[in-house]
This record gives C-alpha cells, structure tokens and sequence, in this order.
C-alpha cells in the first residue's frame, strides 16, 4: 500500500485543499497521515522518516513556498531519505514551479490541478522510485 | 397536455447547498406574514434599514494588503483614488499568529498574503495621509486582534484623533479561526476573555467601532454549505453575545457594536435567502432570548464577500462574471458593505487592474443596475420567503445538535465543525470531479488554453526591508517605557482586569506584536488543534 504524508509547511491555514486530497487519496487506498497545519520543515522531515512514507505532498497558499519547499527536501537528504518523493502544491507561480522541480520536487500542482490528476502522478512518483530503488 | 412539455432535464433540482427546490412556487408556500414584515422593522428580513440602498448605497470596501507598508499605502490610495468608500487591511500570516518578521516562523512569509506590521510605525505608514476620523477601516485580525486595534488607536491619537472618532472593525472572530480559518494565537478561553475586554472597552470608550466581525466568510470558504455557514457563524455569536452577559455587561451597551461577515457564493437566490433567514434568527435571539431592549441590538449588519472559493484557475476572465453575479446577491440580501473579488485571484493577489474592474462591478450595480431603487425587491416572492424560511429551519437544527453536544467550545475541541465543513467539501469536489456539478471551463465548455494572466509579484527584498525597519524601531525607542507598560500588561492579564487601556500603552511604548502577544501566550500558552481531514 502506497503510504502518503500530506503535510502544511509554514504559517498558512489555507487546508481546503490538503484536507480534500488526502480524502481523494484514502479513498483511492493509500494511507494517508495528515500533519495538520503550520509543521516546520523538520517537523515534517520527521513525520516523514517515523511514518515510513512513500511520498510527501506539500500544501502552500501563503506564498513562502520557495523558502519551505526546498527545505524539506534538504531535509530528507540529510537525514538519509532521498528516496521518500516530494510534491507540492498551492498557490504556485509557474516560474517558481519550475525552480522547485529544479530543487529536487517532482512534481507541482497549481490552481485547478484535479484529484485525478494528482492521484495519477503520486502514483507514478512511487512507480517510479521503485524502478529505481 | 403534452408530456413534452412538463418533462424536465433533471429528476431533482436543488440549490448549491442541496435544499430541494420545486417546479413552482405558489402562495401556499409564504409564511407567517410576521415572519417577512417590514424593512426597518422586527424580525428585519426585509432589511435593518427603512430606505436600506435608497439611503446610502454599501461601503466599498475592497479587502487588501501585501508587500510593504508603503506598498499598502499606494494601493490604497489608489482604491481610494477610484471610488473605493472604506478600507479594509489583509495582514501577512506573521501578523495573524502575532509573530513579528524577524520570528523564526516568519520566514519566507513577511508581506506574501498581506502586509506586515509589527510596530505603530507601520501604522503610520500604511494609514499614511489616510483621514482615519473620515474614513472606516476593516482589520482582518482575529487572534492578535486586541493587540492589532490598539496600535490603530494608538496611531489615531498621534494624528490627534480621538477614540471616540474612529470608526472601523476588527474581525476579532476566534471561533470561526478554530473552525475555518485558522489563524489563532490562544486557547479559546482566554481568547474569549479579551473579545469580551474589546466590547467592553468599546461601548466606553470607541463607540463607533466595530468590535467584532462574527464570520461565516471563511467557514464558507474551507468548504460549508451554506445553511452550515449560517448555522455556524450564528451559533458562534451567540456565544460571543452570552459570553458578555456573564461578564456583566448591559446587552444594550455592547450587541449595536456586533457586525458580521458572510461570502456570496454562485446560487443567487439562495445567498439571499441565506442573509434574510440569518437577519431573522439574529433578531429573535437578541429579543426573544436575550432580551435586548434595543432595536439597534437586534439588527443583524453585514459585510458580504464574494466567494474566493468559486473563482477558477482555468478562463479566469469569466470570474469576473461570477463575482457580478455574487455581488448581486449580496446587494439583493441587504448587505451593508461589500467587497468584490478580482478575476485573477486564483493565481494571486489581484493587480491595479484586476482589483479596478472588482471595484467597477459594484459602481454598476450601485448606479447603473437599478435594483436599488426599491427596498428588498424580492420580498414576499413566494420562492425566497420559502427558501428563507426552509433555511431559517435547517439553521434551527444546527443549533438543537450543537447545543445537544455541549455548545461551540465543545463542539470545536471535538472536531465538530471541522468533520461537517470537511465532508461538505470533499463532496463538492467529488461532484466537480464527476462532472455532476458544472463548473463553466472546470468540466464544461472547456478551451484547453492555458489562462494567460499577468500576476502580482511580491518583491522578494520585503522580508529584509521589514526586518530592518523593526530593528530601527527597537533601536530609537524608549526601553525603560516598554518594558515598563509590557509588564503592567502582564500583570492586567494575570489578574483578570480588562487589558485594552495597557495595550494602548504599549503600543504608545512602540512595543512591537510580539512583544505584546508574547506576554500573552507566556500566561496562557498555544492552541494546539486536532488534525482531522
């Protein structure tokens, strides 16, 4: 079973969004930890380690995505878990999104992504990762 | 007859919120006359005023803030320049938690989604040239809110301007922050205790402000239903309004200072339905219940917003039509101020031409559109009394089940409020997805391009401008004064006394945000919420 942590880096309370996908994603039978809002990226470094998740999908409305997002993923290098998936998703100029694809996220979800979509690639980021392993 | 032509598309056809609605609407269907009655007059579901729009048309009022302060301050100018008629300020989330810029939290969010202050020098510069005895200002502000209007205060006082002249409202909202929106600071009882210090202080001393803004908006916006977002903002205010009476404040001081703060979603007919049901139930609580004596305390006063939530990524220009359509239904519901979303908000805060043609839709509606000639034109339309009353029913369930499971405090420790508006909004979503609810360009009459809009950017040196500013602030001001009102502060809280008048003090000390919210969560610490989804 692909294990998924939806986490909210950062102060933004924006959690619509997080909230509903992790539902679209239980139900598509992942299992799915929430971290709640306003984590530290350490905070959702360690989540992500103890829960022994697959993938990690960032949720951020508040613009500060560019400071949280790479973090994360340095994070997870660091503490020896490169193989743990990093997506994101929010309010997210494309020029940005691009620039965190370059920092080590796979894959960024905009204003009108889809559930399917989103589903769809979480599952090919671990298809893929397990290509690799 | 011909059984083409009493065949409809539909088995079933409801509103956005799944109120069932029926081929026709016939006199049968009108409630109790006492129920609808008169503009300007009990239960108000007519309206609070007699002439309502004839009179005066709304406050425009649109909500903004971002970047610096000097930035906020052009902007709004700028609104001002084109006919906006009030103020309204979006703080940066430093700002809403009461974490100054330089916090360690603050990074990478200093001026993102509003602007910073984190000392009465912002103040200055944001209200820069602004005639605060003239002009209304909005504060969307709700865990650190007390905080937030006593620098407003403070500032007014600097320019000269009394307490007793300014005039404006503080969300000051923190039960629908544990609901929806999120940005808290304390636990909800303490929290409690300096909303009731702020109506207080108000009805003495600041007898023309706001002192809160009891919100559906963003309960609306995390994904409520409608009758939801009325139930539960209604059921939060009478909490706030029975928290004052144990207190022991005369209702008549403070209720006329009560505001609230609805969104306008896509179904027309229903946010009106929606904003004459929540003048109704408003009214016979304040009368009925609590005994109110003065008509001015049962009036239900509105600020409307049309819903962020309905705006789309894809096609972005027909968002302007949606928000047209929102603000209709605000201004046929009665509201008393209104904001109106720009076309590009999807992707960001709006730019100056975005937010101008936000501002033109409600000037057209104010002076072109004609449905403010007449007071409550849809009144007694056999439709909108029905749907007002069924809305007036459900809403009374509500409060029966809240009231079942112990109140509002229980019910948010609980997580009942969350589990509602997070199943409410996974099945608008699952609908959108399925296709079973049409969202023009979402999942119908698609085009396939990508939206080409110009967007906002935020000047990334923000953070460090911000940051300098409040080391030069800390640098000129007087230690021994803040110091010394910071701890006069502390011990007003720690002995239960009404805390305003110390943090007008203080701000007057240039203490900054965090100072004065770090007194306040050393005595009474964090909320911590239950992650649920």
């Amino acid at each position: 079973m692909i294990r998924v942590l939806i986490a909210k880096p950062g102060l933004d309370g924006h959690d619509r969004g997080a909230k509903v996908l992790a539902r679209a994603l239980r139900d598509a039978g992942m299992e799915v930890i929430y971290t709640g809002i306003r984590k530290t990226p350490e905070e959702i470094a360690d989540m992500a380690i103890q829960e022994d998740v697959d993938v990690v999908g960032l949720s951020c409305l508040s613009g500060a995505h560019m400071t949280l997002f790479p973090k994360v993923v340095n994070l997870l290098k660091e503490k020896g878990a490169k193989e743990v998936g990093v997506m994101g998703g929010g309010i997210i100029p494309k020029a940005d999104a691009e620039k965190l694809r370059a920092c080590g996220i796979e894959e960024i979800f905009g204003p009108g992504s889809s559930l399917k979509e989103i589903t769809e690639s979480l599952k090919s980021i671990v298809r893929r990762k397990g290509e690799n392993a | 007859m011909d059984g083409k032509m009493t065949k409809e598309r539909k088995d079933r056809f409801t509103t956005l919120s799944e109120i069932e609605v029926k081929r026709l609407y016939i006199e049968e269907d009108l409630p109790d006359s006492s129920s609808i009655g008169l503009p300007g007059e009990y239960p108000f579901t007519r309206g609070i005023h007699k002439t309502m729009h004839r009179g005066r048309i709304w406050t425009i009022r649109e909500f903004s803030g971002y970047g610096t302060p000097e930035e906020t301050n052009r902007r709004y100018r700028y609104l001002l320049s084109h006919g906006q008629t009030g103020l309204s300020v979006a703080f940066d989330f430093p700002t809403l938690y009461g974490y100054d810029s330089d916090h360690s939290f603050s990074r990478g969010e200093v001026g993102r989604c509003g602007v910073a202050v984190d000392t009465p020098r912002d103040m200055e510069i944001i209200f820069d040239s602004i005639p605060l005895d003239k002009i209304t200002t909005s504060m969307t502000i709700n865990g650190p809110a007390p905080v937030l209007w006593a620098m407003y205060i403070a500032n007014a006082e600097k320019q000269g301007i009394g307490k007793d002249e300014i005039g404006g409202t503080t969300q000051n909202d923190i039960l629908k922050e544990y609901i929806a929106q999120k940005s808290w600071m304390l636990p909800p009882e303490p929290s409690l205790k300096l909303i009731v210090d702020t109506f207080e202080y108000g009805s003495r001393y600041v007898p023309k402000w706001n002192t809160i803004s009891i919100s559906g908006y963003h309960i609306r916006e995390a994904g409520s239903t409608a009758v939801q977002e009325l139930a539960f903002t209604l059921a939060d205010g009478m909490t706030y309004v029975k928290a004052g009476v144990e207190r022991g404040l005369d209702i008549d001081d403070f209720a006329p200072r009560l505001s609230f703060f609805f969104n306008a979603h896509n179904d027309i007919l229903e946010e009106v339905a929606k904003l004459r049901a929540a003048r109704r139930i408003w009214a016979r609580f304040m009368k009925e219940e609590i005994g109110a004596k003065k008509p001015r305390s049962w009036m239900l006063r509105t600020h409307i917003q049309t819903a962020g939530c309905s705006l789309t990524a894809q096609q972005p220009e027909v968002n302007i039509i949606r928000v047209a359509y929102q603000a209709l239904a605000a201004v046929l519901g009665g509201c008393q101020s209104l904001h109106t979303n720009s076309m590009d908000e999807a992707f960001a805060l709006p730019t100056e031409k975005a937010v101008q043609i936000a501002l033109r839709t409600q000037q057209v509606l104010a002076h072109e559109s004609g449905v403010v000639n007449t007071v409550d034109p849809l009144g007694g339309s056999y439709f909108i009394e029905s749907l007002t009353d069924e809305m007036e029913a459900q809403a009374n369930r509500y409060f029966e089940e809240i009231d079942r499971l112990g109140g509002v405090l229980k019910c948010i420790r609980g997580g009942y409020f969350q589990r509602e508006i997070a199943d409410s909004a996974a099945k608008y979503q699952r609908e959108v997805e399925s296709g079973e609810r049409t969202i023009i360009g979402v999942n119908a009459f698609q085009t396939g391009e990508r939206p080409r809009v110009e967007v906002l950017k935020i000047d990334p040196e923000v953070d460090r401008r911000q940051i300098a500013r409040l080391k030069e602030v800390k640098a000129t001001r007087d230690e021994f004064k803040v110091e010394r009102t910071l701890d006069a502060l502390r011990k007003g809280e720690e002995n239960g006394e009404n805390v305003m008048p110390y943090l007008v003090e203080c701000s007057k000390a240039y203490a900054t945000l965090g100072d004065m919210c770090d007194v306040l969560r050393s005595i009474h610490g964090e909320y911590r919420e239950p992650a649920i989804y």
